[in-house]
């Protein structure tokens, strides 16, 4: 108890400089969670793909689509279970700046395969019924204050003009990795609107989504699709969910590795600053535990002494930062939703945020302690005079 | 004729100062009987404050030996000169040298964690010897708190809470007001007439030399010759 009371109130001894290194922390930890969040959540779409699953796209650019005579012979091959299709649509709402992610999808199968979605059996019902409906994520229609049974126009890039659509089912995701923005509708309206405005466009499907009888079966059944159409006019690009939303999130990967380097250098700075306060503390207080080696305490407990107030500091730091982290993470989502659907701050981040902890508590001093230990105990007692 | 207690034989001992050495002490013979007082005086610089490091074992002889209760102190390694001193020395320094973030009484308490005790004896213990140095009523006072003359009594608890064998005082007085210098000196006294610990004083202080039974003199590394 006397050695825990000597840790703590010697934590505290220097408050102003104890106080500035805890804030120093609690920002660094703050900043550090935030960034890896941020990473996290660029991958979330790669962490939230499923195994069973496969996407069949053109093999020169996803640019070009696939004839919608594709999908029988898809569903045919050995291997696959269920087979939907969709485009990639690129509409907004009202202003360009309301842009979010919607596509035309055959809506039975897709429902089918992503079961992710959640959709009362109802509007679900509704949804399938209505070839003008469309169905929208919890977060998409709470951001533009839709509600079902709402008229909808969204004005289209890829497919121009305006594109009316009733607002049948709020879907929300399975558990929290599910993307609750996104905007589907029936393949069926785009199309019937194609043949009529651009006939070249018709019977076009951008990708078909796959759902396989096991997730070991994946490479085969990737060659065996892609065989088929080999030397066709459309030659298709097989892969797993997860390598085909790796692809897009690989174009930004130096972005993401610069993230990544810029939330070390902020715990790398947290520990220049934490290590300088322990060296002045310990320098202050040389004395006090050539005092202490005097009376037979031993190396070990003045390391003990140094290492748990630096662990008092750079601890009491972290958790306040970690505890900020959940508030700046909501303010972060409720503001960039549109670009990062998935926040959430992850257990990993957490565990990463103490170790990050642990390791400047540690190197912070190793050094201070070090010199404590070792400087001869005639020669620290000096420097009380 | 009391039996010998502290056996010095030829303890020199010099440092490195800007590349060269410098002798401090040279060939120091030195026997101090069970229950002595004794005073080391001499100018600064003298090697007094290192000849009482080196008996209290916080520093290392060049070449010699000491004995100290029958163990001898020069061959025990680090580790087992710590715990020697844990059981052994008690410390009385010019600055006191308390740790300010503790209590009077647990200063005094300090030192007893290593003893092995419970927390009840610890605190018991440690109150006992602060009303032996007439400081019952300043217990939960912090080092802030007290005067000096306060301070050093303290220190002294602290140096006797353990039982030790001897105690090794770095001029005790010299920081002190002359009725505080009477006071701690006037307690030490009693420490070695009551308690009979072999006490080993080190002081530039002549009125301070006077409470002791033997002063020797250091002069440039040499000790005179016994009187």
């Amino acid at each position: 108890m006397l050695l825990l009371k000597i840790l703590f109130k010697n934590a505290f001894r220097h408050k102003l400089r104890t106080v500035l290194t805890i804030l120093g922390m609690t920002i660094a930890i703050l900043a550090f969670g935030i960034l890896r969040t941020v990473v996290d959540a660029w991958y979330a779409g790669v962490e939230a793909s499923q195994a069973n699953r496969l996407i069949t796209r053109n093999a020169i650019s996803l640019m070009f689509s696939l004839p919608i005579s594709y999908a029988e012979k898809i569903r045919q091959t050995e291997g696959v279970e269920k087979v939907s299709w969709g485009n990639w649509f690129g509409a907004y709402y009202k202003e360009e700046r309301n842009f979010f992610a919607n596509m035309a999808v055959e809506p039975k199968s897709h429902l089918e395969i992503v079961d992710e979605l959640v959709l009362d059996p109802a509007q679900k019902s509704e949804y399938l019924k209505d070839r003008r409906g469309a169905i929208a994520g919890r977060k998409l229609a709470a951001r533009f204050g839709w509600k079902v049974g709402d008229l909808i126009t969204l004005k289209g890039t890829i497919y121009p003009g305006d594109w009316d659509f009733v607002l049948k089912g709020i879907y929300r995701g399975r558990d929290e990795t599910v993307d609750e923005s996104v905007f589907l509708f029936h393949w069926d309206y785009l199309n019937e609107r194609m043949k009529v405005q651009n006939p070249l466009e018709a019977d076009q499907a951008g990708f078909y989504f796959i759902e396989i009888q096991s997730p070991e079966m994946a490479a085969a059944v990737s060659e065996r699709i892609d065989a088929i159409f080999k030397n066709s006019l459309a030659e298709t690009l097989t892969e797993t969910e997860r390598a085909f939303q790796l692809s897009f999130v690989s174009m930004t990967e130096a972005i993401m590795m610069a993230i990544q380097l810029v939330s070390v250098v902020v715990i790398a700075i947290i520990m220049a600053v934490s290590a300088n306060t322990m060296a002045m503390s310990v320098r202050e207080r040389l004395a006090e535990y050539a005092t202490m080696r005097t009376l037979g305490f031993g190396a070990g407990t003045v390391f003990i002494l140094i290492f748990g107030e630096s662990a008092v500091i750079t601890f009491t730091g972290a958790l306040a930062g970690i505890a900020l982290t959940f508030p700046a993470a909501g303010l972060f989502r409720s503001e960039l939703g549109q670009y990062f659907p998935i926040f959430i701050v992850k257990g990993t981040t957490i565990w990463l945020d103490l170790a990050a902890a642990l390791v400047v508590a540690l190197v912070s001093a190793v050094v201070p302690a070090f010199r404590a230990a070792t400087t001869p105990i005639n020669s620290a007692l000096r420097r009380a005079v | 004729m009391a039996e010998p207690f502290v056996k010095i034989s030829n303890i020199s001992k010099s440092y490195w100062r800007g590349g060269r050495q410098v002798p401090v002490l040279a060939d120091i013979d030195l026997v101090v009987a069970e229950g002595e007082f004794l005073a080391l005086m001499g100018p600064s610089g003298s090697g007094k404050s290192t000849l009482l490091n080196l008996i209290a074992g916080i520093d290392s002889a060049d070449t010699g030996t000491i004995e100290i209760g029958g163990v001898e102190t020069t061959s025990l390694t680090e580790a087992e000169l710590t715990a020697w001193r844990s059981d052994n020395v008690g410390f009385i320094f010019q600055f006191y040298n308390l740790i300010p973030v503790l209590t009077a009484l647990e200063n005094v308490e300090l030192p007893l964690v290593l003893q092995g005790l419970s927390r009840k004896e610890r605190k018991e213990r440690a109150a006992f010897f602060l009303g032996l140095v007439n400081l019952s009523e300043r217990m939960e006072h912090y080092p802030s708190q007290l005067s000096g003359g306060e301070q050093q009594r303290v220190a002294i608890a602290r140096a006797m809470v353990t039982d030790p064998s001897i105690l090794v005082a770095d001029e005790p007085t010299g920081d002190l007001d002359r009725h505080s210098a009477e006071e701690v000196l006037g307690l030490m006294e009693k420490l070695n007439r009551e308690f009979s610990k072999v006490i080993i004083m080190v002081t530039h202080d002549p009125r301070a030399a006077e409470k002791a039974h033997v002063i020797r003199q250091l002069e440039k590394g040499y000790l005179n010759a016994s009187p």
